[in-house]
């Protein structure tokens, strides 16, 4: 029965999979006795329990009533914000340090190859906390704000933009402004009369922008009253040091991707265009990047992947992250330690997992196809 | 004849064997901790304390572990080994001090803990003895004019993270109708930082770290305590549930500290009393009579042994404290004041 080598595989693999299973079960009922000899009890009904404590930045509305399930989610806010942040900023910036790594001009060329030494032979951790304690060192105190043009300040506790209120039924105009947002790109492919729509959807941007104008009732400028800036939103300096300790880390290994992407670009299509006519900028833009850029999607997934769990740093610098809010105060507070980082690593597993299941969505969808 | 040699002897070697046997268990049963035996056996004690905190525990130029907190690793390791200096120390943040107790990795966590019912239930953990009695204080800069902690409304406060002190301040705020924002670090380090930078207008902590973080500050003169302290937190030392015998050595070490000046007795005249002392209370704590030392499993002479080579309490205190300027108050001994008291010894 099992002489077939494709059977013996199958029944082979099912063993496996039994013998894992088996040792995941002695595992789990090994910390449940361990947890009863420690009089602890596992569970996850915590999650409904007030938190009684306050948190420094969140984006949602939060008060020290809520429950740590809401501590969960706004936590989760907070790292998913500065993860999309840094992963922007990170593309960016390696994309433009990969090309200036390749510049025929000397100077350029050198300060992009001493960057991303520097940067990628240095641990992340101390970058963090040196662009935490760079930006506390040079901002002002609130009393000697630097007023930025606009309505913004900046000074030590962060920089403060004006916010803008909304009318009652904004809301809701803010729901429909998002849709019409979201939908523009679909609306772009539409066929009409044989052809697609394109450039056409561009008005519901342009409806939405005009629906998002109508919904304000006034803007709220910062001032400073007693101790601290009152009114407007703040982008707390932790948020900026993490985010540029993130963006500048990943950026440096980016650029060595983009590099190494640009340079797997065959020789011929550079030639080939250049015997066209086209201009050394032209052959790049046109060219050699869009090409490059595709290659280079996997590779990137998996520096955007580490950007994300690097987040979890934010700790040392005090931003409220899920690791440090969940599984640092709520551990603590509740005295449910193996449940918080159960939960921990569930969120990022599942985070990260979503994460690139688009990106080789994405992947598939632009990759070059050979031929 | 041989066969009988050979019947008799191992006849011979079992009765040795159950009366050895007998014996080696008789000679533990006296006082039965896992704890206690392991400690002996490893000739160590392996003891949790604060990463870095001047007055508790903290390392000096020479990376030595010196501070209050550490003195009572040592008094354990003289009373149980006879010598402060079989001890290992393991620095451990606020986070994780409790799991790494529960765990086993640590015989006794003495690291300026707060005693609160959640910890004595939820986590299994038992109490210690307190070896420092204080409150929640602020520290603020001096330059923004502020006396009392209700006029701290809308200022942000450096906190650390994993403590007692986070609820403390919400709830405090909660109570008198005022917002203090607080910035979560999870070590001083960073914390001090940001406080000496200007991102928070102060600091808190319990009243000792706070007074060691004003010590810590460049400039401690431009910093002012404010008076309030907006909570209990009386800080000592834990060990696990479950390990009565060791709990009950580790309380009596304590309260041999305390005995010791409360008997006026110092790391310096200790030698002179002993050769001289006809006081039977004295006679009895330095193991010269009575048997309280065997009773909790150690060598007799143990609150000799701990005190000449640690110190009593004030000692300690003094040296440890002293600097950071931080009066007695609470952690005087109960006949002048404080709450400070040894049980009696008897």
């Amino acid at each position: 029965m099992v002489r077939r080598p494709s059977r013996r595989a199958y029944v082979g693999q099912w063993v496996f999979l039994l013998v894992v299973v088996a040792i995941a079960g002695l595992m789990m009922n090994e910390l449940g006795t361990n947890l009863a000899r420690r009089n602890l009890h596992f569970g996850f009904g915590f999650l409904v329990d007030q938190a009684h404590f306050d948190i420094p930045f969140h984006l949602i509305s939060w008060s020290v009533f809520d429950t740590y399930g809401r501590v969960l989610l706004v936590s989760l806010l907070n790292t998913l914000l500065v993860s999309a942040m840094g992963v922007v900023a990170a593309t960016l910036l390696g994309l433009l340090v990969g090309i200036m790594r390749l510049s025929v001009n000397w100077l350029v060329r050198n300060i992009a190859l001493a960057f991303i030494e520097f940067v990628r032979n240095t641990p992340q951790l101390v970058q963090i906390i040196f662009w935490y304690l760079a930006v506390l060192q040079t901002l002002p105190s609130p009393r000697q704000s630097i007023v930025i043009p606009g309505g913004l300040l900046l000074n030590i506790r962060g920089l403060y933009v004006p916010d803008v209120i909304m009318r009652e039924e904004g809301s809701l105009l803010t729901w429909l402004a998002c849709f019409l947002l979201a939908a523009t790109p679909f609306i772009w492919q539409v066929p009409l009369l044989g052809r697609r729509l394109g450039a056409k959807a561009l008005v519901l941007p342009l409806i939405a922008a005009a629906m998002l104008g109508v919904g304000i009732e006034r803007i709220e400028f910062p001032a400073l009253t007693g101790f601290n800036i009152t009114g407007g939103t703040q982008v707390p300096p932790e948020l900026v040091a993490l985010w540029a300790g993130l963006s500048i880390y990943a950026a440096a290994f980016i650029a060595e991707i983009v590099r190494s992407s640009i340079q797997a670009v065959a020789q011929g299509q550079t030639e080939a265009a250049r015997s066209l006519g086209l201009r050394k900028g032209q052959v790049l833009l046109l060219i050699v990047l869009p090409q490059a850029l595709r290659m280079m999607v996997p590779q990137l997934t998996s520096q955007y992947l580490n950007l994300i769990k690097s987040s979890t740093l934010g700790a040392a610098v005090a931003y409220p992250e899920i690791f440090q809010l969940f599984a640092g105060t709520v551990m603590n507070q509740a005295n449910k330690e193996v449940e918080t980082i159960i939960i921990v690593m569930a969120v990022f597993l599942f985070v990260n997992l979503l994460f690139s299941a688009f990106m080789n969505w994405y992947n598939n969808h632009v990759a070059l196809v050979e031929r | 004849m041989l066969r009988h040699m050979t019947k008799l002897a191992t006849c011979c070697a079992v009765v040795a064997g159950i009366i050895g046997f007998a014996g080696a268990s008789w000679a533990q049963s006296e006082v039965k901790s896992a704890t206690l035996d392991a400690v002996k056996k490893r000739g160590q004690l392996i003891c949790g304390v604060d990463t870095g905190i001047p007055g508790f525990a903290f390392q000096d130029a020479a990376g030595k572990w010196q501070g209050l907190d550490v003195a009572y690793c040592q008094a354990i390791a003289t009373a149980v080994l006879g010598d402060p200096t079989k001890v290992k120390y393991v620095g451990t943040t606020s986070k994780v001090r409790f799991s790494v107790l529960q765990s086993g990795e640590i015989d006794v966590l003495i690291r300026d803990s707060t005693h609160t019912l959640t910890r004595n239930t939820e986590l299994g953990l038992a109490y210690g003895g307190l070896n420092f009695f204080t409150g929640e204080a602020f520290m603020v800069k001096k330059s923004l004019n502020v006396a009392h902690a209700k006029e701290l409304n809308g200022a942000t406060i450096c906190v650390l993270t994993g403590t007692t002190l986070e609820l403390n301040i919400a709830d405090y705020g909660r109570a008198n109708n005022i917002k203090i924002n607080t910035l979560l670090f999870e070590k001083p380090e960073e914390a001090f930082a940001a406080a000496e930078a200007g991102r928070c207008d102060g600091y808190t902590d319990d009243g000792g770290s706070v007074a060691a973080a004003r010590s810590a500050m460049k400039n401690p003169k431009d910093w002012i305590i404010l008076p309030e302290l907006i909570s209990r937190e009386f800080l000592g030392a834990y060990t696990r549930q479950g390990d009565e015998r060791w709990t009950v050595l580790v309380n009596w070490v304590h309260y041999a500290m305390l005995e010791a000046e409360v008997l006026g007795i110092t790391k310096a005249n200790i030698d002179k009393v002993k050769g001289e002392t006809k006081d039977p209370e004295t006679r009895s704590f330095l193991g010269l009579e009575e048997n309280f030392g065997k009773q909790l499993g150690v060598d007799n002479a143990w609150a000799y042994n701990l005190v000449k080579a640690v110190g009593n309490y004030g000692e300690n205190y003094d040296t440890y404290f002293g600097p950071l300027e931080l009066p007695r108050g609470w952690n005087n001994l109960y006949t002048k004041g404080g709450l400070q008291y040894p049980l009696p010894w008897r």
